[in-house]
């Protein structure tokens, strides 16, 4: 499209205020990586069928894929890479890591933002509580079961620290 | 005690896990270089026609195109067999499936590319599209490539099987059909291609397989392999549906070279269920004569294969559908003929398994009903009948390890089926299945001497190991297996390793992560090479201190004396002593199969250096006024030679368990009018969390003496008994039989309502196969 109809758009991703001039029919998703180079999140579809593209919006799962920037605006955008605090890794990242819950690590970023927004709510579900949280991120590799374990482990070790 | 292991055998965090976790990895929709353009791919919306011409010239008036290219512009052909070199990028004369990509376009937006699309106007001449095996073998058939619609067709014996059957006191005859499914890795297939001024040609891409790309480049653009580099990215999953030769790969490479701009390729999700190369849709017969006492004296096997449009792997896969019976069972007299048809559905190919999943299936319901009409129990029928460690199978296969006994006592014991099967309330059941599977096929795929794996190290006064190897991490963990093996044997740390992997400029070749050769075949070559740098470090070290090599060990960062650890030096000091002597420290290892093809013509579809085993019990729940059927708890056992890290085997076994639930009750890909039914993530059902049923996975090590340290497979095996032990299950549970793949709810209030309680094909075509050729049998064999 000719670049004298693309808008400004102004987020507020990970705590930082970014702006960006991008065609207004750009989704959320699309702006976070090719825009704002923010590749972390990924998809799978593009149609709101599996999740791959899970951000958090205030704190809450989002598909990115379907969500228009503009109406985003003022909002608190969370992506993969805002989940470590400088260095210092979620406990979340952590016990995926460790439990090998991230296999090809596709779905990971939505799964890991899914359990955030989770364990933030619940500090310490129950095994259908995950089930339940995360039955709209699809993950091909894991079989999920060590993606539930890895979710009780981080709930174990307790909150975020930083 | 210094001869422990400190790494291998141990649930380390692989290396790559934290860049997973913190979305660092770059897949390869994730690369973007400087003034880069998006390509398009048109795709026949016909399953069958003849391409009477191409008009792209609206196409290439629209501002920000800058390239649009025809079957013209790439015209030689390619396919991943030497003997099926059949698929073009875009196809010129005729398109052989709804998705066969037509024409291409680079433009400077995805959304200007899609707009060329649509100007690009074909004109077809519509034929009758062939959507199934009867269709494809039919008399007055159309045929698809050539004159006929046969892509392969097998007919093997070895020993007399008709005489073995007339002397069997029990025979039984078995008709089973398993539906096509596809691999749905959630990351899409992207492509990256840049043409340098300097007229070198970079393609990035999600591959399992990037020396196979690499050569298909270099034929299709008829350009040196020096003058390509194939870098494939992490695969976001794989499955074997990443292990093929595509066009968007090809595609993309010919518009960077005649836009001189990188150009992008990212398949959209309806795009990937075209692309496809999947589960073969297969028709089989099992006949099978047996002892009294329930031990098999010969078997014949028969399956029909659809194969969609190409021929892909579907040679390998043919064969495949009669290759394992025999390492999974002592079968004296076996019979095997094979058919692989063309018809107008995306090529189908290798998926986690490749070809061996659908027989499984039809062998092991067929035993839970032969080993019920003998009176006994389906686990003694299988331990009647175990196929023996070091030995050769009737069709020549080479047995190393076998832990089959085990992995069957293990799920048996744990799940108490022997018991519980009897006393289940109706709805619930138990099913219990075996199987085996290849780690690593013992023949390349196109014909060669050289190494199936290689593996350079590089060390220098830094003191880390730079590991360079062709093998590339879908997810499966091979990362970690060649780090692991390496670190191992020189004594350091995990995190001193770095890896460098599939990059066909800089990496020895490796042949791709599919047939679950990596473990085993990669992992022998870095151990190889491992060996020889501490070779040259001990001998640099036993110089200094002084004392004999054979007294030295490494372990813990250091090179020390075996009983006293406080005379050595560290692991940086022995390799600047190695640096002093003659420079930059390296090594490369690398293994070859040994030569186990048989003395018959398509023996080279089967052997392997080794196989893995694995027995499941599945406990089902169905609910008896809907059909539908659920899996609460799973039991799977896995001999895995060793485990280099428990915690990656355990996810591949899970993993394997997840998919084939999958397949067992859900997943399909079916056809309406030569239209794909579900090419979309929400109609192409597939098992969320909700449906992750308890598992409990048993390991069994039988330390496979030419596994590196042991390891055989895990990333395929412990797909294949899941599959029949849901069958078998639901038989326990409602008393029907459901030969059909998937178990769907439908299928099961048919049984059900049915006088026969069953579901599932009557018979299978009438079809002339080649005469028999009549292979010699082992030794081991003769008069038995
Ligand atoms: S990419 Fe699949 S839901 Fe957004
Ligand atoms: S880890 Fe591969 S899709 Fe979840």
């Amino acid at each position: 499209m000719p670049i004298a109809d693309r808008v400004a758009v102004r987020l507020r991703v990970n705590g930082e205020e970014m702006a960006v001039m991008v065609a207004p029919y750009k989704t959320l998703l699309e702006v976070l990586r090719e825009d704002l180079g923010l590749t972390g999140t990924k998809h799978g579809c593009e149609l709101g069928e599996c999740s791959t593209c899970g951000v958090l919006v205030d704190g809450r799962p989002y598909l990115s894929c379907l969500a228009m920037p503009l109406d985003l605006e003022g909002r608190e955008i969370t992506t993969v890479e805002g989940m470590a605090h400088g260095s210092d890794p979620d406990p979340l990242q952590v016990a995926f890591a460790e439990l090998g819950a991230a296999q090809c690590g596709y779905c990971t970023p939505a799964m890991l933002l899914t359990a955030r927004a989770l364990l933030d709510r619940d500090p310490h579900p129950t095994r259908d509580a995950i089930k339940e949280a995360l039955s709209g991120v699809l993950c091909r590799c894991t079989g999920y079961l060590k993606i539930f374990e890895a979710v009780e482990l981080a709930a174990s070790r307790g909150r975020r620290h930083g | 005690m210094a001869d422990e292991l400190a790494i291998v055998g141990k649930s380390l965090t692989k290396p790559d896990a934290f860049a997973k976790v913190s979305g660092q990895t770059r897949f390869a929709d994730d690369l973007a270089l400087p003034r880069m353009l998006f390509g398009r791919i048109l795709r026949s919306p016909h399953p069958h026609a003849r391409i009477v011409g191409v008009d792209t010239s609206r196409a290439r008036a629209l501002p920000g195109v800058l390239a649009v290219l025809t079957g013209d512009d790439l015209p030689i052909k390619f396919g991943i067999l030497p003997v099926s070199q059949d698929e073009e990028a875009l196809a010129r004369e005729k398109v052989r499936y709804v998705g066969d990509p037509v024409a291409a376009v680079a433009a400077t937006d995805e959304w200007i590319a899609d707009e060329a699309l649509d100007l690009i106007e074909v004109e077809f001449t519509q034929l009758p599209p062939i959507m199934s095996i009867e269709q494809a073998i039919a008399a007055d058939a159309e045929p698809i490539h050539g004159a006929s619609n046969v892509h392969k067709a097998v007919a093997l014996e070895f020993g007399d099987t008709d005489e073995a059957m007339r002397a069997a006191q029990h025979v039984r005859e078995d008709v089973v059909f398993f539906e096509g499914n596809t691999h749905l890795p959630m990351e899409q297939h992207a492509a990256l291609a840049q043409y340098g001024a300097d007229g070198k040609l970079t393609l990035w891409t999600s591959s399992q397989t990037p020396h196979y790309v690499h050569r298909a480049l270099g034929k299709v653009l008829e350009l040196p392999m020096s003058r390509i580099r194939v870098i494939a990215t992490p695969n976001g999953g794989g499955f074997g549906g990443k292990s093929d030769i595509f066009s968007h790969e090809l595609v993309a490479a010919r518009l960077a070279i005649v836009t001189g701009r990188p150009v992008k390729i990212t398949l959209t999700r309806e795009e990937v269920f075209y692309a496809h190369r999947g589960r073969h849709p297969v028709l089989m017969r099992v006949k099978t004569g047996l002892t009294r006492d329930g031990r098999i004296t010969a078997m014949q096997f028969r399956s029909f294969l659809d194969g969609g449009g190409y021929g892909s792997y579907g040679v390998a896969s043919t064969y495949y559908t009669g290759a394992l019976q025999a390492t999974t069972y002592a079968i004296p007299r076996y019979r095997f003929e094979a058919l692989r048809v063309f018809t107008n559905k995306p090529p189908c190919g290798p998926k986690r398994g490749h070809g061996t999943p659908q027989p499984r299936f039809a062998l092991e319901t067929h035993f839970d009903k032969v080993a019920e009409e003998l009176g006994l129990d389906p686990v003694e029928l299988r331990l009647r009948n175990l196929p023996r460690p070091d030995s050769r199978t009737v069709n020549w296969l080479r047995i190393t390890s076998c832990g089959l006994e085990a992995c069957i006592n293990k799920v048996v014991e744990g799940s108490g089926f022997l018991e519980r099967r009897r006393s289940m309330p109706r709805g619930r059941g138990l099913g219990f299945a075996v199987s085996s599977y290849l780690s690593g096929a013992g023949t390349a795929i196109y014909w060669n001497d050289m190494p199936h794996s290689e593996v350079q190290l590089k060390l220098d006064r830094n003191g880390g190991v730079a590991l360079l190897c062709g093998a590339i991490d879908i997810g499966q963990g091979s990362d970690h297996i060649l780090a692991a093996i390496v670190a191992e044997v020189l004594g350091v740390a995990l995190e001193d390793i770095q890896l460098t992997t599939a990059d066909t400029d800089l990496t020895p070749i490796d042949l791709g992560s599919y047939s679950s050769r990596v473990t085993f075949m990669a992992g022998n070559a870095a151990k190889a090479a491992a060996e020889k740098v501490r070779a040259q470090l001990f001998e640099a070290v036993a110089r200094a201190l002084p004392c004999d090599v054979d007294d030295l060990v490494a372990r813990d960062r250091r090179i020390v004396r075996r009983n006293r650890p406080e005379e050595g030096v560290s692991f940086t000091q022995a390799v600047q002593l190695v640096e002093a002597g003659g420079g930059v420290v390296t090594a490369t290892g690398s293994y070859t199969p040994p030569k186990l093809a048989g003395p018959y013509k398509g023996s080279g579809v089967g052997p392997s250096p080794a196989y893995s085993f694995s027995a499941a019990v599945v406990e089902v729940d169905c609910d008896v006024s809907t059909g539908e059927v659920r899996v609460p708890e799973v039991w799977i056992a896995h001999d895995i030679g060793r485990a280099i890290n428990p915690v990656l085997v355990e996810g591949q076994v899970e993993g394997s368990v997840y998919m084939a639930l999958g397949e067992a009750l859900m997943e399909e890909q079916t056809f309406r009018l030569g239209l794909h039914k579900f090419p979309s993530l929400l109609e192409y059902k597939s098992p969320t969390a909700l449906e992750a049923p308890v598992m409990h996975t048993y390991l069994v090590e039988t330390i496979d003496r030419e596994g590196p340290f042991g390891a055989k497979e895990a990333g395929q095996g412990p797909l294949l008994p899941v599959i029949p032990a849901v069958a078998n299950a639901v038989y326990n549970a409602l008393g029907v039989r459901i030969d059909e793949i998937p178990i769907t709810p439908d299928k099961v209030l048919k049984a059900m309502a049915d006088r026969s309680k069953r579901v599932g094909p009557a018979s299978t075509p009438a079809f002339e196969f080649p005469p028999l050729i009549k292979a010699e049998i082992p030794e081991e064999w003769k008069g038995k």
